[in-house]
């Protein structure tokens, strides 16, 4: 397994050998740096940190410099944690770019998905609604119906799906094919959608 | 955002021609039977353009043994290899799906000048 870090640039078509129409995200990946190794012995767990997008020195905070100062990288504005990273072995200090990816590959992409506030059960659950406008229910249509018994059980179960906070949460898609890598400006570009909105960061997992 | 427009770039075709709706086209769609390529030929009135960038298409609409037939096509699509433009129109309207329900002769008069 290998990954790296990348921000969502936006969603556009290419046209394959066929000339058939993809719908593709374009991805800017990487370059990566690993800013630390954590090993079961000192950390109790193993884990690669893989750090991305270079920021100016005047903005980093002293932490930060700090941290980095053992791996040797520029300051970097996302410091995110890879667990299971084996295979390749990486050096403190190493850069990865995009050319990990191949054509043809299929990789799992993780973002963080856009906040849509709070919604009511039909567009959060997928809720039907109650139905009908006639018969006195016209204020309903968007209802979510009876949540559950009365005197038996007495309550209400948990985990009974209601209106509430959308969106805004960690969400994977995975095996979403690699259409074309394009080496010299960092870009991947994947089929199909990514979670998140636009110059959001994400997390591309392959596996092999 | 810039990136994006520049792999969008590499995407476009430059000899598409010049037509809007009311025209008459005759688009040359490069078909694979097996193993082999033949061009075959699409002529009809151009009755709506949509879309910018790659994602720009338009629809053609010809009658076709008496029955009305329409295809849409992506036009920076490489299986197009050619668009002739036959007749300019002259039209008032952007989307003339008004012509879905007249008759082949009054297709002709709406569409020219």
């Amino acid at each position: 397994m290998s990954g790296m870090l990348g921000k969502k640039l936006g969603m556009t078509s290419i046209f394959d050998e066929n000339g058939q129409m993809i719908p593709c995200t374009i991805i800017e990946a990487g370059p990566c740096y690993v800013t630390q190794i954590k090993t079961k012995e000192k950390d109790g767990y193993d884990a690669v940190q893989l750090g991305y997008d270079e920021i100016n020195e005047r903005l980093a905070n002293k932490p930060m410099k700090g941290h980095l100062r053992k791996s040797g990288v520029k300051p970097l504005r996302l410091l995110s944690e890879f667990r299971s990273f084996n295979g390749t072995k990486l050096e403190l200090g190493a850069e990865l770019k995009v050319d990990l990816f191949q054509q043809g590959d299929t990789v799992d992409v993780t973002g963080r998905s856009k906040g849509r506030g709070f919604q009511g059960v039909v567009k959060r659950h997928h809720f039907g609604g109650v139905g009908m406008t006639t018969h006195g229910q016209s204020d309903r249509v968007r209802a979510p119906g009876s949540i559950g018994g009365s005197s038996y059980p007495s309550r209400v179960f948990k985990g009974m799906r209601m209106a509430g906070r959308m969106g805004g949460e960690r969400v994977t898609v995975k095996n979403l094919t690699v259409v074309k890598v394009i080496s010299d400006s960092n870009i991947l570009i994947v089929k199909g959608s990514v979670p998140g909105a636009i110059n959001s960061y994400v997390e591309i997992i392959k596996q092999d | 955002m810039d990136k994006l427009k520049l792999i969008e770039a590499t995407q476009l075709k430059s000899d598409r021609p010049v037509f809007g709706p009311g025209d008459t086209i005759n688009v040359h769609v490069r078909v694979v039977e097996g193993d082999k390529e033949r061009i075959q030929q699409f002529q009809g009135v151009v009755i709506s353009r949509r879309g910018s960038g790659v994602n720009s298409t338009f629809t053609v609409r010809k009658i076709s043994d008496g029955v009305g037939v329409e295809r849409i096509f992506p036009l920076h699509s490489p299986r197009i290899a050619k668009i002739e433009r036959v007749k300019e129109g002259s039209v008032r309207r952007a989307k003339l799906y008004y012509l879905r329900k007249l008759a082949a002769k009054a297709v002709t008069q709406k569409t020219s000048a």
